[in-house]
């Protein structure tokens, strides 16, 4: 396993400040610690599918609202 | 910082003491080929001891600010912590297979020891520093 950056994007952030929620409540209501989401947020850690469904469903939205993959 | 970043730090400091440390011992022994025995074991020992109580005391200082942070941990820690895993078990294999390789050339036991302490060593150190620079830079 190679650190490297990932290709994948998300809003979480803007979703979050949307919201009106802090780090340390979103992460709380997901299950992670704060410096995790902060991670997540940086693009520094790829959720798992399981986490990245509990995030978009904590901002009651899709996957595909919340990341983004670039095309080829 | 979580539990496990601290205990990744904890363990690179350790790691770089223990090692100056029993370099520096060794070198400025008159006959290090005789008395390798106690400098490496009390090495070893006081290296463990040292990580456990960076980690205990770091933790203490963090709860009393941050209650949640000091024994709180996920799935980003374990990953961290397997990528960290993996880095020693490939240096603790390539000591061994040093040790294989001076025990069948008949070295002296002064250089198979040397060769598996450095291998600890090494393990220790770089799975320390890929913890590090996964926490800090990312894993993704």
């Amino acid at each position: 396993m190679m650190v490297k950056p990932t290709l994948v994007t998300n809003t979480i952030r803007a979703h979050r400040e949307k919201a009106g929620l802090t780090q340390a409540v979103l992460a709380r209501t997901v299950g992670v610690t704060r410096q995790t989401l902060l991670a997540i947020e940086q693009g520094k850690y790829s959720p798992t599918l399981e986490l990245a469904f509990q995030l978009a469903r904590a901002f009651g939205v899709t996957l595909d609202d919340l990341f983004d993959y670039p095309e080829d | 910082m979580v539990y496990h970043e601290r205990a990744a730090w904890a363990q690179l400091i350790a790691s770089i003491l223990t090692i100056g440390a029993y370099a520096w011992l060794m070198l400025t022994n008159p006959d290090p080929t005789t008395s390798w025995v106690p400098i490496m074991l009390w090495t070893i020992s006081i290296g463990i001891v040292v990580s456990i109580l960076i980690t205990i005391l770091w933790g203490i200082a963090v709860g009393l600010r941050d209650k949640e942070s000091a024994t709180a941990s996920d799935m980003r820690d374990t990953d961290i912590s397997r990528l960290g895993g993996r880095v020693e078990h490939a240096f603790l294999i390539v000591a061994a297979l040093a040790v294989i390789v001076l025990c069948a050339l008949e070295s002296d036991v002064f250089w198979v020891a040397q060769a598996m302490f450095a291998g600890f060593a090494i393990s220790s150190l770089l799975g320390g520093i890929t913890r590090v620079i996964a926490y800090r830079r990312g894993l993704a």
